[in-house]
């Protein structure tokens, strides 16, 4: 049936038909090649803009939360409301063991802290870690090493410290690592240099030290200020913050509705506002972009009604000549889908184009706004499949159109 | 060839409907060269399409090789038309984003004709009509005699059994018709059976037999000594 495809004759004559008038046929595809190059460049934006998103939570841990002791806010037990909850680390290792879900929770300390080096000096946020912050927030070291767990064991003296803090107590090009910095007036050697990430739950920290160390050096005993916990990929990150708080409420005697006693920022949550915010997005993308496609594939059928009507007197010519109405409708079938295509595929090209120019606009650099803007093949072809659909379908409307006509009525048209 | 039996149409014009044809008989045989004569209105383009396939009878019978033309559906009448007809109209309808061969060819194309053949049997009726020249010029390029000369290749490259020509000599001067009835002349003279409409008297006269159609009923029809376009060439 689709032989007549493969033969020159069918291509000839809708090439004839469509030089004829070159520039009706200009102007119908342009319809169909704006829809197209609508979606391809909106498609691969939306996919630009979110993997500029996923490159922001890349390093970051989505499935965790960080919880912080604040001040009660109803009396409990015998408890005055605004007594000052301090999280303890045998609370870490009772959410750790208890909490279903759970991956492993990090406590830190943190204070702020006058740090010298030399004549320079500021004021900076220290915090108290373990090495298994780097998995909750992948530290992106630019020189050196995070704390590890010698340094832990032995209390060691190292500091971490952010490019900033480098920036604003080291000369330029000095070499940091080996150095010794003051922080309250104590000496640490510095054994690494992070990148400031791009996107940070809770405080954003200057400078790391361990958390053995810090407990030491600032008397904290066994008091934290912070836990961060990791849930599993499988677990809802929601509900364990709900159940880690429940629990905490009752090893520090907080009344169970008490929902001022901890504060929290939880990772999935936000990201999850993003990921909706994203697939909001998508949609729009594809709402818009198939909406103009269609619109684009009736301005071909329209065209097509049109030249139908100015062709009317050749088709009576043809049906007078032997062509069967199949045979008419075929070609005009044809045509459309072939005037689809063609503006489809110059569509696709100059949707690539658009994706190439912005990807050089905005796609450069650590903090661009679309990251690898693109189209997935598979998209494509299913655009072009769909494109050839829509131009069978609509091509034929004018098809049965003119050959509704009697032969003779059409020979009669002037 | 062709056998019309009590033949009847009629239009519907608004809530009334004008009948056209109101009875006609005629009967064709092989090798006569027929022209339909009358008035406007007078039905015999009406005729002429009936016969062509281009249009129905409402009532009567219509016979053409022995073959019964009656309710034919689209694409039975179109095969039938490829088959046994080949046209020539007044304003010659050639398509014109096609060469003169490609238009010869068209009806070959119809037939399923491979190109290279289609294209061969083309060139043979191109220059049966003298005109090889000029088989690459789109027909704007030709003048109206060459067109018609175009449009009876295109006719004849089927090989049809019936030629039907509505007014071929209408949109031409007075020597292109003679020229072009000569042409017509010469396919009569080699066996082709023609019909052709005609209301110009000393074009009926090139013809050898002359039915003359008034509101819708054959009035005369009328054996002539043909008279040869030759003459006024």
């Amino acid at each position: 049936m689709f032989r007549f495809l493969l033969e020159r004759d069918t291509w000839q004559e809708v090439f004839d038909s469509l030089s004829k008038n070159k520039l009706r046929s200009i102007l119908t595809m342009v319809g169909v090649w704006w829809g197209i190059l609508l979606l391809i460049g909106l498609l691969g934006s939306a996919r630009g803009l979110e993997n500029s998103f996923n490159r922001l939570f890349g390093d970051f841990a989505t499935n965790s939360v960080f919880l912080w002791g604040e001040k009660t806010g109803m009396p409990f037990k015998g408890f005055q409301e605004g007594r000052r909850v301090r999280l303890s680390l045998s609370d870490t290792r009772k959410v750790a063991e208890n909490v279903d879900g759970v991956e492993f929770v990090v406590p830190r300390n943190q204070n702020q802290s006058l740090v010298v080096r030399n004549f320079l000096s500021g004021s900076f946020s220290i915090a108290g870690d373990y090495p298994l912050l780097d998995q909750v927030e992948k530290k992106k070291l630019i020189h050196g090493r995070f704390i590890n767990q010698s340094d832990i064991d032995d209390r060691k003296k190292v500091a971490v410290i952010s490019d900033e803090i480098y920036k604003q107590i080291f000369q330029k090009d000095e070499e940091a690592i080996g150095e010794y910095i003051q922080i309250n007036s104590i000496n640490y050697k510095v054994v690494g240099l992070f990148e400031v990430p791009n996107i940070s739950m809770g405080p954003s920290i200057d400078i790391h030290i361990p958390f053995t160390t810090f407990q030491q050096v600032y008397n904290e005993g066994d008091q934290i200020g912070w836990m961060m916990i990791t849930g599993k990929p499988e677990y809802d990150i929601v509900q364990i913050e709900e159940d880690a708080t429940l629990l905490l409420k009752n090893l520090n005697k907080i009344h169970p509705e008490d929902n001022r006693a901890f504060g929290s920022a939880n990772a999935g949550k936000q990201f999850g506002k993003v990921t909706g915010f994203l697939t909001g997005m998508q949609f729009l993308t594809w709402f818009v972009g198939i909406a103009t496609l269609i619109a684009g594939v009736f301005a071909i059928g329209n065209i097509l009604l049109i030249t139908v009507k100015e062709r009317t007197k050749e088709i009576g010519v043809r049906r007078a000549l032997g062509a069967t109405p199949f045979e008419i409708k075929r070609q005009i079938v044809v045509e459309a889908v072939f005037l689809t295509l063609v503006a489809g595929m110059f569509g696709i090209i100059s949707g690539g184009l658009i994706l190439i120019i912005l990807d050089h606009l905005f796609g450069q650099g650590a903090d661009a706004a679309l990251v690898n803007a693109s189209v997935s093949i598979a998209v494509v072809f299913i655009a072009l499949i769909i494109l050839v659909i829509l131009g069978t379908l609509i091509g034929l409307i004018p098809a049965t159109k003119a050959t509704s006509i009697k032969p003779i009525e059409a020979l009669r048209e002037e | 060839m062709l056998e019309i039996r009590q033949l009847h149409k009629s239009y519907p014009i608004g809530d009334s409907s004008l009948h056209v044809l109101k009875g006609i008989d005629l009967s064709v045989k092989e090798g006569e060269m027929v022209a339909i004569m009358g008035s406007s209105g007078s039905g015999k383009s009406t005729l002429l399409n009936i016969i062509g396939m281009l249009d129905e009878a409402d009532q009567g019978d219509y016979i053409l090789d022995g073959l019964p033309i009656k309710n034919l559906t689209e694409k039975k009448a179109a095969i039938y038309r490829n088959k046994f007809l080949g046209f020539i109209f007044q304003s010659f309808n050639l398509i014109n984003y096609k060469s003169a061969l490609e238009n010869v060819a068209l009806p070959l194309y119809y037939q399923g004709m491979k190109r290279k053949e289609r294209l061969e049997l083309a060139m043979f009726h191109l220059e049966k009509v003298g005109l090889a020249d000029w088989a690459k010029h789109l027909p704007k390029e030709l003048s109206g005699g060459q067109k018609q000369r175009v449009a009876i290749a295109r006719a004849l490259a089927a090989d049809p059994k019936l030629l039907l020509a509505d007014e071929p000599t209408g949109a031409l001067d007075t020597k292109t018709s003679h020229e072009i009835m000569e042409f017509i002349q010469h396919l009569n003279d080699e066996g082709k059976t023609i019909l052709m409409v005609t209301h110009e008297e000393d074009i009926a006269a090139m013809c050898k037999r002359n039915v003359r159609l008034r509101d819708g009923i054959i009035i005369e029809d009328k054996m002539v000594e043909q008279v040869r376009a030759q003459l006024y060439v």
